[in-house]
């Protein structure tokens, strides 16, 4: 970690980058202006300066964009993703710095509830394109978080980077079962964009795709609602599409010494670009609903380890009770099965810490008489080698839950460290 | 029928164990007794009309008699025509009461089945497709109605029945395909590949409680780990389709071999419990809807109908084995299975080409929506059947 350690409080708002007004004042108090005071509104509990816990006051303010750290990590799940990766089109290295430094200048001004640009949606010449696509105009900041990653093809022969390339980001082992496609995995560079207003999601997303063409194209991208997991104590559990809670014992943003160890690429971990940054795993679930709805409940059970109702273990009452393992039944055989998904995904028996932070998607349907839903998974820590992939392996090797699901694609990332003030950009320490 | 489902079934199936056992010794003159310890067919039952002859030709199914006293009888089929046969008897709503598999051109083969009164259909199945060709059969005499354990009992022998008849044909058309594969005759291992795999197809759920195994038999290319050996069926329909190339693949063979062997004596002497015959049946749909219908399964061959027709072949036969104690639950159930099971045929039979289906790739993304909607609406009753055999 490198520099000051902005101190991040709530709601400041003022922290975005250059003039113009907000979206919201230029168009009076909407209806989402009242101020929710929810399960997300606590107030912030600082408990290090390393990773204070931002809160925001209201589903609609904004969360800081500087700091030591990108935002959209450990901040508090928002309900609906855009995720979007690129290919980068341009071989010159200065324009690819160069774009950056336009992303990071219009995600500082849209995070805080502004236009991409200065002259924003409406107030440039009118025979110019504006400067904002307009869609936004009149909503709050709706807690939006823009977070990029660098994808291990960015490091080729390209731009130079190749002696640069962290380690941690060698190529994910295939692992068994999966059926990727390619064309909805990898990319150069990705943004992930968390808000709690879809529409305010997209337009930061979109927005940047303008900023970008040229430079990058798109590669895919992918809607999420309902987020999949709970990355504050501040939050409940929720549950994916499958009906259970899932990740409950997922790391979160108060655990600041796990969240240090376990989330936080260290100064000594590999280049010095990635210090404070974080490795992102992405990896769109397929699942088979049609015939997981038509399943029992005891075996739907009995898959995850769960109860489908409270979500604790099939040992316990609560749903944060520890799992008994080795707890069997009158007939010998485990009351938690050898391959149900608690025990071969629980931290204490693979000593493996991610923070998850996915999605369910509903993307149409598939043309069969069936949707095409599942999970859009995506988990950050500090080294993938040591975490995903052997936690991947295990699961991959002998969970019950594969009948029902396929991994359709997979995206691996290096999140850098967060942007300090108005003069630094995404990746500045990589490219410059 | 998942192992890790065991903490609810083996209950179930342990305490049904029992109460078969104990009815057994008063069962009256049911299929019972034919399942259990003696495995597969009743082979020492008395057959009391002498043999009843069945000529069989591509295009007749001659049974001598069509009216039989209850109890055992014996049917000696001989097959006259040029296409290898299969011969049923059948109880309402083509519930297998007896079977004799894999009868191929100039063989005569006998089964022994045992029928209470009542009104059955004999069918024979030239080149082991469609409905047969069917003929009636009554039955008369004595019958007394099976308790209600009884009726359970009676339906995991009827499918163990099944699994063993399958199971010796498996054996048989496994070790033939195996044979080509080793003669290095690409041509006769191809047309062998689906047929083998029609008999693993229909008993697939059970062959996969012996989760191990179930792999090392019948793993597509990615669902193996790199690092580890990728065997069985789809290695060598890979080989026989992509490489046109088997002459390495004489160990793979012989360990196919092996491996079938293995869970073939396995299935014969796992006892199942009537719950997972219900969920045995649904699984089946479950691989038509997530295997057969995108292509994933023979993704070489592109012989998915083959695997389609025998899952759905085999949901049928747990269902129907079943149907004694579901007519007596709850006969709207049955009347609905009914009636979606002969939808589902009948949109796979659009589909049938000369003595096989047409390949994944022939269909249209019409086609194959019209099969997705079929299984879907068989399944959701499917699904409603272990609720029924649980109460």
């Amino acid at each position: 970690m490198t520099g000051t350690s902005p101190t991040e409080t709530v709601g400041t708002g003022g922290t975005g980058g250059g003039g113009g007004l907000s979206r919201r004042r230029l168009f009076g108090m909407g209806a989402a202006g009242a101020a929710v005071v929810g399960a997300g509104a606590v107030a912030a509990r600082a408990l290090t300066n390393e990773t204070p816990v931002a809160h925001a006051a209201s589903s609609a303010d904004p969360y800081p964009f500087y700091g030591a750290h990108q935002a959209g990590i450990v901040t508090p799940a928002q309900d609906r993703l855009h995720f979007i990766a690129f290919d980068v089109i341009t071989d010159d290295r200065a324009e690819l710095a160069a774009l950056l430094q336009d992303w990071t200048a219009a995600a500082a001004r849209m995070t805080q509830g502004k236009d991409a640009g200065a002259l924003g949606a409406v107030g440039g010449v009118p025979e110019a394109p504006p400067e904002d696509t307009g869609e936004a105009q009149g909503l709050p900041a709706s807690g939006l978080t823009l977070t990029v990653g660098f994808g291990p093809s960015l490091f080729d022969h390209r731009f130079g980077l190749a002696a640069k390339k962290p380690a941690a980001l060698a190529d994910l082992p295939r692992f068994p079962g999966e059926a990727l496609i390619p064309g909805i995995s990898g990319g150069d560079l990705c943004v992930q964009a968390c808000a709690h207003d879809p529409q305010v999601a997209v337009h930061a997303v979109r927005n940047l795709a303008r900023i970008g063409f040229g430079k990058v194209s798109v590669r895919y991208s992918q809607l999420g609602f309902g987020r999949t997991s709970s990355t504050s104590r501040a939050q409940a559990t929720p549950r994916n599409l499958m009906g259970f809670k899932d990740g409950t014992h997922n790391l979160k943003a108060e655990d600041t010494a796990l969240v240090r160890d376990h989330v936080w690429a260290g100064p000594g971990d590999g280049p010095a670009w990635m210090a404070g940054g974080s490795y992102l795993v992405t990896r769109k679930i397929r699942m088979q609903i049609e015939t997981w709805d038509r399943t029992s409940l005891a075996e739907q059970e009995a898959i995850f380890g769960r109860d489908k109702g409270e979500g604790a273990p099939l040992t316990g009452k609560k749903e944060f009770d520890t799992p008994d393992f080795a707890r069997k039944a009158a007939d010998g055989a485990p009351v938690i099965a050898a391959d149900a998904h608690v025990r071969l995904a629980h931290p204490d028996n693979v000593g493996v810490h991610i923070l998850r932070r996915g999605y369910n998607f509903v993307d149409g349907s598939d043309g069969l008489g069936r949707l095409d839903a599942g999970l859009f998974f995506m988990a950050y820590q500090r080294d993938p080698r040591r975490q995903f992939t052997p936690l991947q392996l295990a699961l991959s090797r002998s969970d019950a839950l594969n009948e029902y699901i396929k991994h359709v694609s997979s995206g691996l990332f290096a999140c850098p460290p967060g942007v300090q003030d108005a003069g630094d950009y995404w990746g500045r320490a990589l490219l410059a | 029928m998942r192992p890790s489902s065991a903490p609810v079934l083996i209950a179930v199936a342990a305490a049904f164990g029992l109460l078969a056992t104990a009815c057994s010794s008063t069962g009256a003159g049911s299929g019972g007794a034919a399942g259990g310890s003696t495995g597969g067919t009743a082979a020492s039952a008395p057959a009391k009309p002498d043999k009843i002859a069945v000529a069989a030709t591509d295009t007749e199914c001659k049974v001598d008699l069509n009216q039989l006293p209850a109890g055992t009888s014996t049917f000696a089929i001989t097959n006259n025509g040029s296409k290898v046969t299969e011969f049923y008897v059948y109880a309402t709503g083509d519930r297998v009461m007896g079977e004799v598999e894999n009868i191929v051109p100039g063989l005569t083969r006998e089964v022994v089945v045992e029928l209470p009164a009542g009104t059955y259909e004999t069918a024979c199945k030239p080149g082991m497709v469609g409905k047969g060709i069917r003929g009636p059969l009554t039955v008369t005499g004595s019958h007394q109605p099976l308790t209600k354990d009884a009726a359970l009992a009676d339906a995991t022998a009827s499918y163990k029945r099944y699994v063993q008849s399958q199971s010796d044909a498996l054996l048989q058309k496994t070790q033939e395909f195996v044979d080509a594969v080793k003669a290095g005759d690409i041509d006769k291992a191809k047309a062998l590949f689906p047929v083998a795999r029609t008999y693993w197809e229909r008993i697939e759920p059970v062959a996969e409680i012996f989760g191990d195994l179930d792999p090392a038999i019948d793993a597509r290319e990615n669902d193996v780990e790199p690092g580890q050996e990728w065997t069985g069926y789809h290695r060598i329909e890979k080989d026989l389709w992509v490489e046109k190339d088997i002459s390495k693949d004489g160990e793979l063979a012989d360990k196919l071999m092996t491996d079938v062997n293995t869970i073939v004596s396995k299935a014969n002497s796992a006892e199942l419990s009537p719950v997972q015959l219900a969920n045995g049946a649904k699984e089946l749909l479950d691989e038509v809807a997530t295997g057969k219908i995108t292509g994933e399964e023979d993704r070489y061959s592109h012989t998915d109908l083959w695997d389609f027709d025998a899952n759905l072949q085999g949901s049928k036969a747990s269902v129907q084995a079943l149907r004694p104690v579901l007519q007596d639950r709850a006969p709207d159930l049955v009347t609905t299975l009914d009636e979606k099971f002969a939808a589902a045929e009948s949109a796979l039979s659009a589909h049938q080409k000369g003595d096989g289906w047409q390949l994944h790739t022939e269909l249209s993304k019409d086609d194959l929506k019209k099969l997705s909607d079929a299984i879907n609406a068989l399944a959701e009753p499917i699904s409603k059947i272990a609720a029924v055999i649980a109460q």
